[in-house]
């Protein structure tokens, strides 16, 4: 399995998951800000580069608008 | 040192406020309403002989020897049961009593062998001190009337031996199994001189329903039930205090020794979690400390296909450091980390993260309680503040509702059960909510009012929609909520449990539990009186594993069940030091006492304190470390006291991510699974071997204390302290105390902790500082540590773990009484026994669908792998659901688990994977192909 594809197949859903929960706690602006903050706060800095660099390079397939969102907010 | 002797006062301590003076021998003594006369002599220092009474049990009369005269009262009634009241006046000692005593004693000697010089029980026989209290000199009736004398021992048991000839008929042990541990499998069989205590239907111990909790072989006052060991070494000479490394109830045990051969482990009166209980796990397992296949010297290999060789100590630790360096000169100082162990100590924790962020340079540090607790940190510091349970364990005693989620007590937590099962008998109701029925649902004198049998999966759903029953039929505590918790955050709670779709009737379709009984179980929570919630593993492993244990501390704060005594929200942790592991920093995102490497005041006292410039970015998270691994990115791992290969999901990939690091340091007592795919091991040190501190579910700090030399020479903390110096950080602690003391400077919740406090004291429940010099047993008296209770919303997310055609069944997993987590310890020693092999529970449903028959071999297949095990037709599981455990490697049920994990943690989804079952006909071709990788793996080069 190549570097990308063991990214896709975690950082991908696991952003997805953490959004999922944030959706619920309140409007777009509130999960989005939600998810930024628990990457920022729990995923080590080469994760988030990782997702990242999925979205620069087209690959981050099935990432949830509001992952997609946080994570930039991050960048 | 000498053995620990502790006072027996005959019968348990009354709980009464009320005082009451009588006097005793003519000396006044006050002591608490209810106390018996037996126990008032005792705390005056006189000893009223006895054989039918101990201060573990309720009193019961049955001797004969402890009677008393009382003024003003006709006969001679027994002190054990007789109650003390105002002004009463007793004496202990007449010629009268002392015929009494002497005839008694009499009758109980001449059925009695008289082999004391060769008895196991020499010099710790209650009757032979009777002989000797009531100056027994003759026994009139002779020795050849009818007796017991030829009576057949019954020696099925392991650890304990039952020789009938020298049973009094005290009924001391079948009242231990009773009160005590609450198995009922002790009983008086037969009448009048043919009585004998009978396992069961008079079956042998090992066949019976004993659970060998050995609380029995305590309580007996002579050798009829006797531990093996002693009947093999003799009695002890000395003894410490030390505590349970098992699971997370953290009993403490006298560790009694002749010399340095560890005779018994027998449960400590006064030790606060246990109350002087035990399981056959502390009290027996312990025969793995001097196993044959323990590795006392440090070894290296260039490469895991290469034997191992065995080098000193320096070159071991030279070559791991110099490996490390080379790895980070390589690829960058991220590219190592370190996994601590909830086995170890707090001080070998706290030095396995120091060393990670010190020597290492970065925050690539874990814990196993990645894979158990940690949703519990992150939820309940969300909801209360503080990552921890919010009471101790004698707050069970004060409890009118017991709820217990995806949790297995009796097995998982046995003494513990033990008083939860008491305050049961006692009239306490209990919900469980558990897949499974557990033993709770229905045991001995003990039936749940609920169980709510749920799919697997659905945790959030039942309690969203406990929740909805509450809020929406008028049952919240709105006074303690007005008063306690954000009420801005309880009003949209509110509003959201409250939606059609959360109610009971809407989820019945997805969770399979009847909306009447949820309804039900609902009320009682929230109307019975004091409302505690215990849960486990079934709690946290899922996927919405955070949001789970959110839901309960929301349940709880909704129903003003936190903050006194009898209530609240109590994670049972699985390994004797989860907690700890937790509080010492452990994790890679925050330092020891749960602050967030980003605080800048917190980051700053630790550079000051260690001397280097510490990252306010959070480190990798195991999986991560893994998933890095495969990447290439992360090239070296040192792992204390942990099994990961074993112990975490998706085998094939935590294989995969062991295999392509360049660098794998493995600390531990055996040649564990992880070990197959290491390059240099360094051998550890039992709990018996070393000092430190565990701390239990509870919070409860408490010693662990060295009763014999590391075989391997040093103790786990001298390891790292090694390795550190060799990476280049120095340290230089002469002694476990001295990391204590720097944790208490840094950490505030453990600043009032010292070992001289700990001796002091007995143990220290956190936080202990200048506001609680004494620690805090119970959390949120008057408010939550944040402040505010804060409620979160929990909207159910199904996992993406599904059933359907291929894999139509649902295998959740867990742990059986005799067998410890991946077995490392407990498969060697006698416990094996009761469980030799991993077994898959199946329907009889599920099991005739598909041909399989009882006992047979089962594949069982999932969409990350296929393993084969035996298969026990069972009801225990509901249709759909199957069920093992996973303490031995050659079944590794975590080949078949996946790689879904908890949204807010990482914490492995190890409780739903979607399989399928067909028959076998034995292991399956990775299983063979594993056995024997593993032995190749473990060959040690022949010594020149």
């Amino acid at each position: 399995m190549s570097s990308d594809e063991v990214h896709a197949t975690s950082v991908v859903p696991m952003a997805n998951q953490i959004a999922a929960f944030f959706v619920s706690q309140g409007n777009h602006d509130a999960a989005v800000a939600g998810t930024a903050d628990h990457i920022k706060a729990f995923w080590a800095p080469v994760m988030r580069r990782d997702l990242l660099a999925l979205i620069d390079a087209g690959q981050a397939d099935g990432l949830s608008d509001i992952a997609r969102d946080a994570i930039l907010q991050l960048r | 040192m000498s053995l620990i002797q502790e006072t027996d006062y005959g019968t348990p301590a009354a709980r009464s406020d009320r005082m009451v003076r009588l006097t005793i021998d003519g000396v006044q003594v006050t002591v608490p309403e209810g106390t018996s006369v037996m126990r008032a002599a005792k705390e005056l220092g006189t000893t009223i002989p006895k054989l039918c009474a101990t201060d573990s049990v309720a009193a019961y009369g049955s001797c004969r020897l402890c009677l008393v005269e009382i003024e003003g009262r006709a006969g001679t009634p027994a002190s054990c049961t007789t109650p003390v009241s105002e002004g009463m006046s007793v004496s202990t000692q007449t010629p009268k009593l002392a015929k009494l005593r002497k005839g008694v004693m009499e009758l109980y000697i001449s059925d009695h062998p008289l082999d004391c010089l060769t008895c196991a029980a020499n010099g710790d026989c209650e009757l032979q001190d009777m002989a000797g209290a009531v100056g027994l000199r003759e026994v009139r009736f002779g020795y050849d009337g009818a007796n017991h004398l030829v009576a057949t021992k019954d020696e099925s048991n392991p650890y304990f031996t039952y020789d009938p000839s020298k049973c009094i008929v005290c009924s001391r042990c079948v009242r231990a199994c009773e009160e005590v541990q609450g198995t009922f499998a002790l009983t008086i069989a037969g009448r009048g001189f043919g009585s004998r205590v009978s396992p069961g239907q008079s079956e042998a111990f090992m066949t019976s329903e004993c659970v060998s909790c050995g609380a029995c072989v305590q309580a007996c006052p002579t050798a009829t039930l006797t531990e093996t060991r002693v009947i093999e070494i003799g009695q002890p000479e000395h003894s410490a205090v030390t505590t349970c490394a098992y699971c997370g109830v953290g009993c403490t045990f006298k560790a009694e020794m002749r010399g340095e051969d560890l005779v018994r482990m027998v449960p400590w009166k006064d030790g606060k979690a246990n109350r002087g209980h035990s399981c056959v796990k502390g009290r027996f397992a312990w025969g793995y400390a001097t196993h044959r296949e323990r590795v006392t010297e440090p070894m290296i290999r260039a490469s895991v296909s290469d034997p191992w060789r065995v080098v000193s100590w320096d070159e071991a630790i030279t070559h791991a450091a110099s490996e490390f360096k080379r790895i980070q000169a390589r690829y960058g100082r991220d590219s190592v980390g370190g996994i601590t162990s909830s086995r170890c100590t707090n001080e070998e924790t706290y030095l396995v993260q120091k060393l990670v962020r010190t020597g290492f340079g970065n925050h690539n540090v874990d814990t196993c309680a990645r894979v158990c607790h940690s949703p519990t940190g992150y939820g309940l510091k969300t909801t209360f503040g503080t990552s921890a349970g919010t009471q101790d364990f004698d707050s069970v005693e004060q409890t009118d509702v017991m709820v217990v989620i995806g949790a297995n007590p009796t097995d998982a937590h046995p003494v513990f059960a033990s008083r939860m099962k008491k305050r049961l008998r006692a009239g306490a109701r209990l919900i469980v909510i558990d897949p499974r029925r557990i033993d709770l649902v229905r045991s001995a004198h003990i039936e749940a009012d609920h169980h709510l049998a749920l799919r697997p999966g659905t945790n959030v759903a039942v309690l969203t929609a406990l929740a909805h029953v509450i809020v929406t039929e008028g049952l919240a505590d709105e006074a303690y909520v007005r008063e306690r918790c954000d009420l801005q955050a309880y009003a949209h709670w509110a509003e959201f449990v409250s939606l059609p779709q959360n109610s009971p009737e809407a989820t019945e379709a997805v969770t399979g539990v009847p909306a009447a009984d949820l309804r039900a179980a609902a009320r009682l929570y929230a109307t019975g009186g004091n409302g505690a919630i215990f849960y486990g593993l079934g709690v946290t492993e899922h996927s919405q594993g955070s949001t789970t244990v959110m839901a309960i501390a929301n349940l709880a704060m909704v129903t003003g069940n936190v903050g006194r005594p009898g209530v609240g929200v109590n994670p049972l942790r699985g390994q004797n030091n989860v907690q700890g592991a937790c509080d010492m920093g452990s994790f890679p995102h925050e330092f020891s006492g749960y602050r967030h490497v980003s605080d800048d005041g917190a980051r700053d006292l630790f550079e000051q304190a260690w001397g280097v410039s510490l990252g306010s970015e959070p480190g990798l998270r195991i999986p991560n470390m893994l998933d890095e691994a495969v990447a290439g990115h992360f090239k070296g791992i040192y792992i204390q006291g942990e099994d990961i290969l074993q112990s975490d999901p998706n085998t094939r990939h935590v294989a995969a991510g062991l295999a392509a690091m360049e660098c794998v340091v493995v600390q531990d007592l055996f040649l564990n699974e992880t070990a197959n795919y290491a390059h240099v091991f360094l051998p550890g040190s039992t709990f018996l071997e070393k000092d430190g501190t565990f701390t239990n579910a509870e919070r409860r700090i408490q010693r662990v204390r060295r009763v014999m030399r590391p075989r391997n020479g040093y103790a786990d903390w001298e390891v790292t302290q090694r390795l550190s110096n060799a990476l280049g950080y120095p340290m230089a602690y002469s002694h476990p105390s001295e990391i204590m003391d720097e944790i208490a400077r840094l950490t505030p919740s453990f600043a009032g902790v010292s070992f001289q406090r700990l001796d002091e004291l007995g143990s220290i429940q956190w936080p202990c500082n200048a506001a609680a010099p004494d620690g805090t047993p119970v959390m949120h008296i008057d408010h939550f540590v944040r402040g505010q209770g804060q409620f979160i919303i929990t909207e159910y997310v199904p996992t993406e773990e599904k059933v359907g055609p291929r894999y139509p069944l649902l295998l959740t997993t867990g742990r059986i009484l005799s067998q410890y987590n991946v077995g490392a310890q407990t498969r060697r020693t006698e416990n094996s026994r009761w469980h030799e092999e991993d077994v898959l529970e199946i329907h009889p449903h599920d099991a005739e669908e598909r041909g399989v028959r009882d006992g047979e071999w089962v594949r069982l297949k999932s969409r990350s792998g296929e393993t084969a095990l035996r298969a026990q037709i069972t009801d225990r599981v509901a249709p759909g659901v199957v069920y093992t455990t996973f303490h031995h490697p050659l079944t590794q049920a975590n080949v078949i688990t996946t790689d879904y994990s908890d949204w807010a943690t990482n914490c492995p989804e190890y409780k739903v994977t979607a399989v399928q079952v067909a028959r076998g006909n034995g292991p399956a071709d990775w299983q063979v192909e594993y056995s024997a990788q593993a032995r190749r793996s473990r060959r040690i080069e022949a010594a020149e």
